[in-house]
């Protein structure tokens, strides 16, 4: 779409800022590193975690991908935004949240001794693998959801022509969809997965469930050992950068065919599909609504009793989640190729501990790093949302790039016009989701400048942290709350911004 | 505020002491108001960050180092000796570090809810060895320094039977947390019945919250001590003004503004000049402690031993 120079440009910018820290990071080496079996063991959970969470989260996206795409009901649209909430919560409140429903003292288990059953326990690989559905199936859903309605509609009133019951309809022309976008969201998920850290050891219960994060955590805090973060940094990425190029080649084409650009229409089900569906939704809302729901019963009426300190801090967020998403939609328009998605799968691919630490070593000489933190702190966060913006507008690009080619042509559009207006007009929609998205993971970001300093410029995250590192948990349940709202709120602003008259 | 003429202290504290919850901001005014200069703390991840910055470092003071991390800092051959007189320190050790001076310390502690358990094991071994189904958060040594301590105080008590004590803990672990807020917010969701914190936690209960079911389980076989710890940078261009910082966390202003500051205890006042709640706080009679040297031949081995049983 851009002019080639400029996509180049992109892809070397974006290459730059992730492999210059993590060069630094090593120049820093004293000594050289080598792996024991405690490492050995932390990179075999590592992907056994990453896997079957990736999996679960992409196989259990499909029936509520495929109920929300074929359900017209009262509050649909905030069913559908409201499911980014998990993904957009700082671990710890989401952890919090998770217990208050499936902890030793949870609502869950509340109801089993009831019945007179025995408890269960979160605590273990099933608690991991829970967190980390609890925050990626709403991701994944979101991800199928495109795919659905990306599906052009002259293929669908084809199948019903054809008289299509579910199955046909399912095997010719909603499992080749799944074929192609389902790689990527279970790719994107598992590279997420992969630097988890303290959901992993929290809910996993102890050392069994350590990740190589953890491992990158002990030896740039507490060990100072730079040689061994860079390597596992460096290990870390080579991982997730297979699982990439792996789901790159399986979706050659994620493109779903040529269609007219007419919007959706409603397949016709029979009863008992209707039926499954509708209790399909019931039970996933259920399990993503309950934790966030007993966290506003606990610290929504704290909220105006919070310090002006921590509201100006929300709005300190604020800004920078506008920065950021300013920033990251300008890098994304020109990444929009297959290079360019697989070139930002680095932004989560990277650890952000020495992403972090990397960064710090680069502008050292040259300045305070106190100074520039909040620069960091966009650039970083616009970075680190890259990839999901990419996943959103890549395949919406190639459509539009390709239903409009001939016309283009036939109009002689320069790049430039042809971005104004063919691109942007119908890039309306994903731009305003990926922009919510963008606005809403920045906002929740605790940021990976623990080098820095930000006291003074505090975040809401870091005054949510501030809060429970002097025992104020109840203060920060609310900031928590409110945290929350203002990811969701710039979401919902951002999202119906892009469906306007789009 | 200060004016742009004045001489600034730059002091690199973590962010917990210098947000405005800590205190940071009390220390910063007071010191102020003595110095007629400009004290600018500088949060982040203090050591890692001086390390990174070596002799380049801005920093004329760190504050907030804790006693497992003073080798590797000595190592670094960048901070200068403190100057400061020992005689004032009312600390539980004999503490003659010239390098390296505290300003306050706790011990770690297992804290319990009295409402809900009413069993509450007496001692280490009883907690270790008991039949019931106690439930314990803890923080892991890997990325806690209070998790550190954890071992170590296990180490201290068991020696060559830690790996053992360890196993018969593991089954009463709920689960072992990156940091102590994690673990702290568990704890006061109701979800464990005891969490690892300090033998002051209940203070912050008491004093903030008027509370006083949260207790800590003080044993008769010591309770390992904690403290934090400032420093001057041999390279400060201000020499004076750091001299003059240190030798003010010694003064009664500093002092007494730790207790309820800070949730710790003073390391410069005697007991008598504490805050009441502090003054009645049970405390362990017995403290164990380890010197650098010996806590860093044992910490790679005691992390081994608590890897190992509690990843059966």
């Amino acid at each position: 779409m851009a002019p080639r120079s400029i996509q180049i440009t992109a892809c070397i910018a974006v290459s730059a800022f992730v492999f210059l820290p993590i060069i630094f990071v090593w120049r820093e080496a004293t000594h050289s590193t080598s792996f024991g079996s405690p490492e050995w063991s932390a990179l075999r959970f590592t992907i056994k975690q990453a896997f079957f969470s990736a999996f679960l989260s992409v196989i259990l996206a499909v029936p509520l991908a495929r109920a929300l795409a074929r359900t017209e009901f009262r509050g649909r649209n905030l069913v559908v935004m409201l499911l980014g909430a998990p993904f957009i919560l700082p671990v710890i409140v989401a952890v919090l949240g998770l217990i208050a429903v499936f902890g030793q003292n949870g609502v869950l288990n509340g109801i089993l001794m009831f019945l007179g059953l025995g408890k269960i326990s979160i605590y273990g690989f099933q608690g991991v693998l829970l967190a980390h559905v609890f925050f990626n199936l709403p991701l994944a859903t979101r991800m199928l959801l495109f795919g659905w309605q990306s599906l052009p509609n002259e293929r669908i009133r084809l199948g019903q022509s054809l008289g299509f019951g579910a199955w046909p309809r399912f095997r010719f022309i909603e499992f080749p969809m799944l074929c192609k976008i389902a790689p990527s969201a279970f790719a994107i998920i598992f590279v997420i997965c992969l630097s988890s850290f303290a959901v992993a050891l929290t809910l996993g219960g102890g050392p069994k469930s350590t990740t190589i994060e953890l491992a990158i955590y002990q030896a740039i805090r507490f060990d100072f050992d730079f040689a061994a973060a860079a390597l596992l940094g460096l290990m870390q990425l080579t991982l997730s950068m297979t699982a990439a190029l792996t789901a790159l080649s399986f979706a050659q084409n994620d493109v779903m065919g040529l269609g007219l650009d007419r919007p959706f229409v409603a397949v016709s089900r029979c009863l008992g599909e209707s039926m499954l569906d509708f209790v399909v939704i019931l039970f996933f809302v259920g399990f993503l609504f309950l934790p966030l729901l007993l966290l506003l019963v606990q610290g929504a009426s704290g909220i105006w009793d919070l310090p002006g300190s921590v509201w100006s801090a929300a709005l300190r967020s604020i800004l920078i989640a506008l920065g950021a998403t300013g920033i990251c939609l300008v890098v994304a328009l020109p990444l929009a190729t297959r290079v360019g998605e697989l070139v930002a799968t680095l932004g989560i691919a990277v650890s952000p501990l020495v992403l972090g630490t990397g960064l710090f070593l680069i502008v050292r000489p040259y300045v305070n790093p106190f100074d520039i933190a909040v620069i960091v702190t966009l650039c970083v966060n616009a970075l680190m949302s890259l990839p999901f913006v990419l996943r959103i507008l890549r395949p919406e690009v190639e459509t539009t790039q390709r239903n409009f080619a001939n016309l283009s042509e036939a109009l002689r559009l320069g790049p430039w016009a042809k971005l104004r207006w063919v691109l942007l007009p119908r890039l309306k929609r994903p731009i305003g989701f990926a922009a919510g998205l963008t606005a809403a993971l920045s906002m929740g970001d605790l940021g990976v400048i623990a080098l820095f300093g930000v006291a003074e410029k505090a975040t809401l995250p870091l005054k949510l942290y501030q809060l429970m590192g002097s025992y104020r948990m109840d203060e920060a349940a609310s900031a928590a709350i409110l945290l929350l709202c203002i990811s969701v709120g710039l979401f919902w602003i951002f999202e119906k911004w892009g469906q306007w008259y789009a | 505020m200060a004016f742009s003429d004045t001489d600034v202290l730059t002091v690199y504290a973590p962010d917990y002491f210098a947000s405005e919850w800590g205190p940071g901001p009390s220390i910063e005014a007071a010191f102020e108001k003595e110095c007629d200069c400009d004290l600018q703390f500088e949060t982040g991840d203090v050591l890692a960050r001086i390390i990174l910055e070596g002799s380049r470092t801005y920093a004329d003071v760190v504050i907030g180092l804790n006693t497992d991390v003073t080798k590797k800092a000595r190592e670094t051959d960048l901070f200068a000796p403190h100057g400061q007189d020992y005689s004032k320190l009312t600390l539980p050790i004999n503490w003659t570090d010239d390098v390296f001076l505290p300003f306050n310390y706790s011990h770690t502690a297992f804290i319990y809810n009295a409402e809900k358990l009413s069993n509450a094991p007496a001692s280490f071994e009883e907690l270790v060895s008991s039949k019931e189904k106690f439930s314990l958060v803890i923080q892991d040594p890997r990325s806690s320094i209070s998790g550190l301590a954890l071992i170590l105080w296990i180490k201290a008590v068991y020696g060559d039977r830690a790996e053992s004590a360890w196993e018969k803990l593991a089954p009463k672990i709920l689960t072992v947390t990156r940091g102590w807020s994690e673990s702290y917010g568990l704890f006061t969701e109701g979800e464990a019945d005891m969490v690892l914190s300090y033998t002051t936690s209940p203070a912050y209960h008491i004093v903030a919250e008027g509370d006083r079911t949260k207790k800590a389980l003080i044993f008769p076989e010591g309770h390992y001590l904690m403290m934090e710890l400032a420093a001057k940078l041999e390279g400060t261009d201000n020499p004076e003004l750091a001299d003059d910082f240190l030798a003010f966390i010694l003064t009664d202003t500093f002092q007494n503004l730790i207790p309820t500051g800070n949730w710790s205890l003073p390391a410069a006042l005697p007991k008598s000049e504490w805050p009441k709640d502090f003054k009645e706080l049970p405390l362990p009679s017995k403290v164990l402690f380890y010197s650098e040297d010996e806590a860093a031949s044992l910490r790679d081995e005691a992390i081994e031993e608590w890897r190992r049983a509690l990843s059966k």
